[in-house]
């Protein structure tokens, strides 16, 4: 049932988010879904690592990693299942761009 | 330099969209106005910081807040456990105000005019918006419990509930030290949907573990009116067979029916009454009380509906809904982190509205829900929601998400993380 479902609900997913006119800030509200764990703007408060200033192909090769199972970890390989590699590219871009402060 | 001096410094920064607003303020795109935000709690605090920093400080943003502090629910069954205290669990609003210029106000909204746009508080006072973002949180169905009609706040004060974290969580927790070794502990758990569903379970494991250790011929005896565990049912069940053996008993099918107060006994639709020496009596919930006063409670008489666009009513135009109140969508849990997520769709949503733009296409969620067993000790469950065009709603994406595989104090280190970076998030 789930890999039925799979199919059409990501292709739904990459469609709504970039064939229909793209929104300015929708890599920096994907990226917001993250500051629970990783801090506002990706500037963690300790305890998680910053994504703030980090190279975008550092994050986005950690995370397409933790989508592959090839990365262990606890959360982050269920969660990286959730976003389309072009998703992943987005908001690895938009932390690359902020100040690590 | 003194606390009062740095603090007006920071408070002057703010007012004048200096200092952290700066950096941002090429995000604002446009957006002028002013916004109303009720409620204080991880949907309001989350929704009205997010709109000063991603407007740069362009739009005028008001908090109505009854509050001195956020106390969190998450966390605050390890005050009721005993290994933490209420302190650990509570942030001042104060950085919303002198770090991002936020209109703190310390009151309680009672009106909303939906076509003038103006809020009224218990104060007196009026606040008129371009938007308003309604984040009231739960009130309780007291008049379900017939012993709880005529005085619900002393019922309250017997048989606490504990489900806003604050004096109700230090209430049941000194109820529990004076309870004498040997005696039990009874928690009524209401059908689903309620805020937090996996929060009773890990109440139960959090009291079964200052038992283990302090009292350890007590027992806790958990009456779910649902007909199984609602959230982590592999993890949980574990935990009470396992590391609270003999300690913790779950009895599924006890729907509340009323409640002695002056013996302290639980009575149900079907089963044995239940006389126990703490009673913790979580009542059937729906949205808070402000939102039925603005009209937007649409589903049930119970939830508000929302445009899972931009979380505005489907029914209250300008008026935009966050949180427990809303009508969840389906796999979408009524937690702490999923009200913050709620919070910043919004916010993009009215700042863009503000800016004349429509809103984010294909707005993501996330949550991220951990459960103590022990002090130390956590599981997990987390999904990823992304919008569904076709049934205008935001859905679990297939094959992501997931539980733990077992507990762990490595879980236990990142849960807080999780809190410090989320109430940081929220407030600071």
């Amino acid at each position: 049932m789930q890999a039925i479902m799979a199919i059409p609900v990501l292709a739904l997913a990459a469609t709504t988010a970039f064939a229909q006119a793209p929104d300015a800030n929708q890599a920096r509200d994907m990226a917001a879904t993250c500051a629970n764990c990783h801090g506002t703007n990706g500037v963690s408060r300790g305890g998680t690592d910053s994504l703030a200033g980090r190279s975008k192909d550092d994050t986005a090769s950690k995370m397409r990693a933790f989508k592959a199972g090839t990365r262990p970890g606890t959360v982050m390989p269920q969660l990286a299942k959730g976003f389309t590699d072009a998703q992943i590219d987005a908001m690895a871009g938009w932390f690359a761009s902020q100040p690590a402060k | 330099m003194t606390m009062q001096r740095r603090e007006f410094l920071q408070a002057a920064a703010a007012a004048a969209g200096l200092g952290v607003l700066a950096g941002c303020a090429t995000t604002a795109g446009g957006a002028r106005g002013k916004v109303v935000v009720v409620g204080g709690g991880y949907g309001g605090a989350t929704a009205a910081k997010y709109l000063r920093m991603w407007s740069g400080g362009s739009v005028e943003v008001t908090l109505i807040e009854p509050r001195e502090s956020f106390v969190s629910c998450p966390m605050s069954n390890l005050v009721i456990g005993g290994s933490k205290t209420i302190a650990d669990v509570t942030t001042p609003y104060d950085a919303l105000a002198s770090r991002w210029g936020v209109n703190l106000v310390r009151d309680t909204a009672t009106g909303v005019d939906v076509d003038r746009r103006v809020v009224t508080t218990a104060g007196g006072r009026s606040f008129s918006y371009d938007r308003l973002v309604l984040s009231p949180g739960i009130e309780f169905m007291f008049g379900t419990i017939p012993s709880y009609r005529a005085d619900a706040a002393r019922a309250v004060e017997i048989a606490p509930h504990a489900w806003q974290a604050g004096p109700q969580t230090v209430l049941l927790r000194r109820q529990l030290e004076a309870m004498p070794d040997g005696g039990v502990y009874a928690l009524s758990i209401p059908l689903a949907p309620y805020r937090c569903p996996p929060g009773p379970y890990e109440r139960a494991c959090q009291v079964a573990w200052y038992f283990k250790r302090q009292k350890p011929r007590s027992k806790v005896l958990i009456l779910d009116a649902n007909a199984d565990v609602t959230s982590k049912k592999g993890l949980f069940t574990k935990a009470w067979n396992e590391e609270y053996k003999g300690i913790v008993e779950y009895r599924p099918n006890h729907a509340l029916a009323d409640v002695d107060l002056a013996t302290r006994t639980l009575k149900f639709e079907f089963g044995d009454d239940v006389r126990a020496n703490v009673i913790n009596v979580v009542p059937p919930q729906r949205a808070g009380a402000i939102a039925r006063t603005a009209g937007v409670v649409t589903a049930n008489d119970r939830w508000c509906e929302v445009d899972f666009l931009t979380f505005e009513s489907i029914r209250g135009k300008g008026v935009h809904v966050l949180g427990d109140s809303t009508q969840s969508a389906s796999g979408m849990p009524k937690s702490g982190h999923m009200a913050n997520n709620h919070a910043k769709v919004a916010a993009a949503a009215i700042l863009n509205a503000l800016a004349g733009k429509p809103a984010n296409p294909a707005p993501v969620l996330t949550n991220n829900c951990y459960s103590f067993i022990t002090d130390k000790e956590v599981v997990h469950v987390v999904s990823v929601h992304q919008y569904d065009a076709a049934k205008k709603s935001i859905l679990p994406v297939p094959g992501s998400g997931g539980l733990s595989p077992a507990m762990s104090e490595l879980e236990g280190r990142f849960a807080f993380a999780w809190a410090q970076n989320i109430w940081a998030d929220a407030l600071m």
